[in-house]
């Protein structure tokens, strides 16, 4: 097997990759090397043409082929070794990578540091096990969306989509623009799951009917789809009685959950949080392997792209560092802990000698929605650390706290601290 | 003009086209579907049964056993992936223990070698996620798991490269008669005259037996649901694990798979449609309350996908196999439930045997050949294996199913096999692409392209299952093909 070497490898090439691979460059790090598994680099952002990417990172209102090109002509410029057209078939605890291309046939890697970017994928039917016959014409919203926009091809006519992401959002837009017919998008849940710019510009623009608290009890069709029975729910999301009625479609999108891709993690010995379904990490995005990274939305589902190119970035920088300047000491740390009405925190723990030298940013997802002024608080015991105020807080909008360094001393005493989101 | 029509491409029908194809005859193998192994053969367990629990007797018991100690060798020649590994009749509580004696008992009256009963610690102790009212269980070293796509494809390959003829999308409508002979069959695509016509039609087979003039036999479509789980679980389910029987099925198995996932299932619900394929709300649940009955920790967010195979539940309850005497130039074969995969290559031994003894000319090819080689299995290989590959042939390097790690080299050699794979579902149970955890949302587009260039045709021309199941309908911008 050819073997290969380099400083910081990084599996995927989307926006955390590329950003994270950029950034181990800038902190010193000689070879970097970034294995991506298309034939272009980018991830999912070239079937992305839609705009609203890179206002904070470049300044700029991009689509996702632009946002994607800036960042590669970084890569290049920055002299990154890039095997496009690349699978990863194994990760060992050691960062000993086996990948697998059709130019170079099986390489094997070790890189001092590794930087796991592998993205995220789309919840299929079969996890939601909805009743019913198994047509064609039953697609994830993402499969659609690179038919559509990069094998110029329509799945369908007439679409029910099911759920309210951000991806089906955009695709119901996408398909009417495309001529076809958007008949519903069903959400189980009160609320949508996307982003509310999403909600105004793709759905209520286009006069598609949104309907909430609704899901798909049965498909029909025997070649291709021909129905769905759509049912309003109950609290515990179970199909209502005498609530069904037919929609006819010939094809149902499905738009209900990305899942951090995490199969190679797990390879490597990565622990995993079964809440994020991403890697535990600290403020430097390592994992409980040494020398091993997570950025972007293997770590956890981001809403923007932005913040993944921002968040990878500290990856990046911990994987350069770590190569240019050995590991860090271990020492305190403290646990952040999801606290009432939070779902998760991103990182799981913060070493404080490294935030006496930099604020940490702290992402963290509501369970239920607060539609009113709320406080976002880092409290220990009865005390509240940090206390900020957000006009209300989405489980589909991230929210962003900053400790700041000034706070390393005071939690010194604690061995893990709550995040709180109160009204 | 052929010596031997067979009507169904299941599992049954590819065995027998694969058994008389060591004779010097011409034979016909047709079928209705898209792809051979399109009815039952595509949806039951998979388990190559050990045969205790057929009635002692009955043709069920006889070519369950008969097919059971065919299947080293067959899935030897066939390059089918196959695992003897045993298989457990788990009693969960008190009443259980005289079901697995007497399951024990009939095994021996049948024959079955292997069988051992167990003590419910020693059974948790091979099984350590049993529920703890595992009270006992009754073990079956000859028991199986079997890829059952593969066995019929297979066992249909190797016929068609000896010299069957293959034929799908070929519906038998009617037959051609000469006074109370059946010399041939009425189909969509034409006549086609033989001297024998041999029945598999599974679902169907009651349809063509009124057709033939027989009456009295009915096939009562028993579906079962079934959910398939993730790899994953593969860490908390190590052996093929049965409940207690009832008289209608063997119960909701919890069973590793040939290819790495665990299945649940299946139900077992008497229906009338032969075509209704559903999955029902109060199916799945039933499929998952039995199974936790079994195996209190099994986590419902393990699952990928849900399907329901139709049984083609016979009116006698015994498989019936017979050249009517009603009717000449017949032979049928209905009521191949299951353990119908596990006796399907016995089957066909007899099959054989009774139209040599009816007077059709056994007489030996000498250039038959028993091997069929499959496309290696990347997925399968040791990294040395897979770079002598990607040498000979590059494509074998690129990945384009990544959670079940299928390469382009897999689908291109699918395209072109003796029984082309032509459609996405064809292509899933030659390959494996589309049926791990992302469940085809990243492979579908590139396996499109593939198969569009590989054929020479437009994606638009693809279908999923055959039919009208289109997969992509227009270009965008109706941009002209």
């Amino acid at each position: 097997m050819k073997q290969l070497a380099c400083d910081v490898l990084v599996i995927g090439s989307g926006p955390a990759g590329l950003a994270a691979a950029w950034e181990a460059k800038q902190q010193g790090a000689e070879r970097v090397m970034l294995l991506e598994r298309n034939d272009e680099l980018g991830g999912i952002l070239p079937q992305c043409i839609h705009n609203g990417f890179g206002v904070r990172e470049f300044g700029d209102d991009l689509t996702g082929p632009e946002y994607a090109y800036r960042w590669i002509a970084k890569a290049h410029e920055a002299r990154l070794e890039i095997l496009s057209e690349t699978m990863v078939l194994d990760v060992g605890r050691d960062r000993r990578v086996v990948a697998s291309s059709r130019d170079h046939g099986l390489v094997e890697i070790t890189p001092r540091a590794l930087v796991l970017a592998m993205g995220c994928r789309e919840r299929p039917r079969g996890a939601l096990a909805i009743p019913g016959s198994r047509p064609a014409g039953i697609y994830s919203a993402g499969t659609a969306q690179r038919l559509v926009n990069m094998e110029g091809y329509m799945p369908g006519r007439r679409f029910v989509i099911l759920g309210s992401g951000d991806i089906g959002m955009i695709m119901a837009r996408r398909l009417t623009l495309e001529g076809a017919e958007v008949v519903a998008m069903l959400e189980i849940l009160p609320y949508i799951s996307g982003l509310r710019r999403n909600l105004v510009q793709c759905i209520r623009d286009f006069d598609i009917p949104l309907e909430l608290c609704t899901t798909v009890a049965e498909v029909r069709g025997r070649d291709r789809v021909e129905s769905v029975v759509v049912s309003g729910v109950d609290e515990q999301w179970r199909p209502l009685p005498g609530t069904d009625r037919e929609i006819a479609c010939d094809t149902l999108l499905l738009s209900v959950g990305l899942i951090p891709e995490n199969e190679l993690s797990r390879m490597a010995g990565v622990a995993i949080d079964p809440v994020t379904g991403g890697p535990y990490v600290d403020e430097s995005f390592c994992t409980n392997v040494p020398g091993i990274f997570a950025a972007g939305n293997v770590v956890h589902v981001y809403d923007l792209v932005d913040d993944v190119s921002e968040n990878a970035r500290i990856a990046g920088r911990s994987a350069g560092r770590y190569v240019t300047q050995g590991a860090p000491p271990e020492d305190g740390s403290v646990r952040l802990l999801a606290g009432t009405n939070v779902r998760h925190v991103v990182p799981h723990t913060v070493h404080l000698s490294r935030l006496e030298q930099e604020a940490v940013v702290l992402n963290l997802r509501v369970r239920q929605p607060i539609e009113e002024p709320v406080r976002v608080e880092v409290r220990a015991g009865d005390e509240a650390l940090v206390s900020r105020r957000y006009r209300y807080a989405r489980p589909s909008e991230m929210i962003a706290l900053t400790l700041p360094s000034a706070l390393a001393s005071r939690l010194a005493a604690y061995d893990a601290v709550n995040i709180d989101v109160i009204s | 003009m052929y010596d031997v029509i067979i009507v169904g491409a299941g599992v049954v029908g590819a065995h027998i086209a694969r058994t008389l194809a060591r004779y010097q005859l011409d034979i016909l193998l047709l079928d209705k579907a898209s792809d051979v192994g399109e009815g039952t053969t595509k949806a039951n367990t998979a388990i190559v049964h050990a045969g205790y629990d057929a009635k002692p007797g009955s043709n069920k018991a006889r070519f369950n056993l008969a097919g059971n100690a065919m299947f080293d060798t067959v899935c030897r020649e066939l390059d089918v992936e196959f695992d003897r590994c045993g298989s457990y009749v788990v009693g969960v509580s008190e009443e259980a223990r005289a079901t697995l004696e007497d399951l024990y008992r009939r095994g021996l009256e049948n024959g079955t070698p292997g069988l051992e009963l167990i003590s419910g610690e020693e059974m948790r102790r091979r099984e350590p996620g049993l529920t703890e009212d595992t009270v006992g269980a009754l073990y079956a070293a000859t028991g199986g798991i079997v890829d059952p796509f593969a066995l019929c494809y297979a066992a249909a390959e190797n016929a068609v490269a000896n010299g069957v003829e293959l034929r799908l999308e070929t519906e038998v409508q009617g037959f051609i008669w000469e006074g109370d002979a059946i010399v041939g069959v009425e189909t969509n695509r034409g006549p086609f005259r033989s001297r024998w016509v041999v029945i598999a039609a599974g679902l169907w087979v009651d349809d063509l037996m009124h057709e033939a003039g027989l009456e009295g036999f009915t096939i009562t479509p028993r579906k079962g649901e079934y959910f398939v789980l993730d790899r994953e679980a593969k860490t908390a389910v190590q052996n093929v694990l049965f409940p207690c029987p009832t008289p209608v099925s063997k119960g909701i198995l919890v069973t590793p798979t040939i290819h790495g996932n665990v299945m649940l299932g299946p139900t077992a619900e008497d229906i009338e449609d032969k075509e209704n394929l559903s999955t029902t709300a109060a199916g799945l649940n039933e499929v998952m309350t039995g199974a936790l009955r079994l195996m209190p920790q099994l986590d419902a967010r393990w699952i990928i996908r849900s399907f329901t195979g139709l049984r083609a539940a016979g009116s006698t309850g015994d498989f019936l196999i017979e050249i009517p005497d009603e009717v000449q130039g017949l032979l049928v074969l209905a009521g191949i439930e299951s353990p119908g995969l596990t006796a399907s290559p016995a089957i066909a031994e007899h099959v054989a045997a009774m139209l040599g003894e009816a007077g059709l000319p056994l007489v030996e090819r000498p250039d038959f050949n028993p091997i069929r080689h499959g496309t290696p299995r990347f997925s399968l290989l040791s990294r040395e294996e897979q770079e002598a590959l990607i040498a000979q042939d590059p494509r074998y390097g690129r990945i384009v199913c990544r959670c079940e790690t299928v390469t382009e080299a897999e689908i291109v050699a699918a395209c072109h096999a003796p029984i082309p794979a032509r459609t996405y579902d064809a292509m899933k149970r030659r390959t494996r692409i589309g049926t791990g955890r992302c469940q085809g949302a990243f492979d579908t587009p590139l396996v499109l392209e593939i198969m569009a260039r590989e054929y020479g045709v437009s994606p638009l021309e693809l279908t999923q299952k055959g039919g009208a199941s289109h997969m992509v309908v227009r270009r965008t911008k109706e941009v002209a093909e």
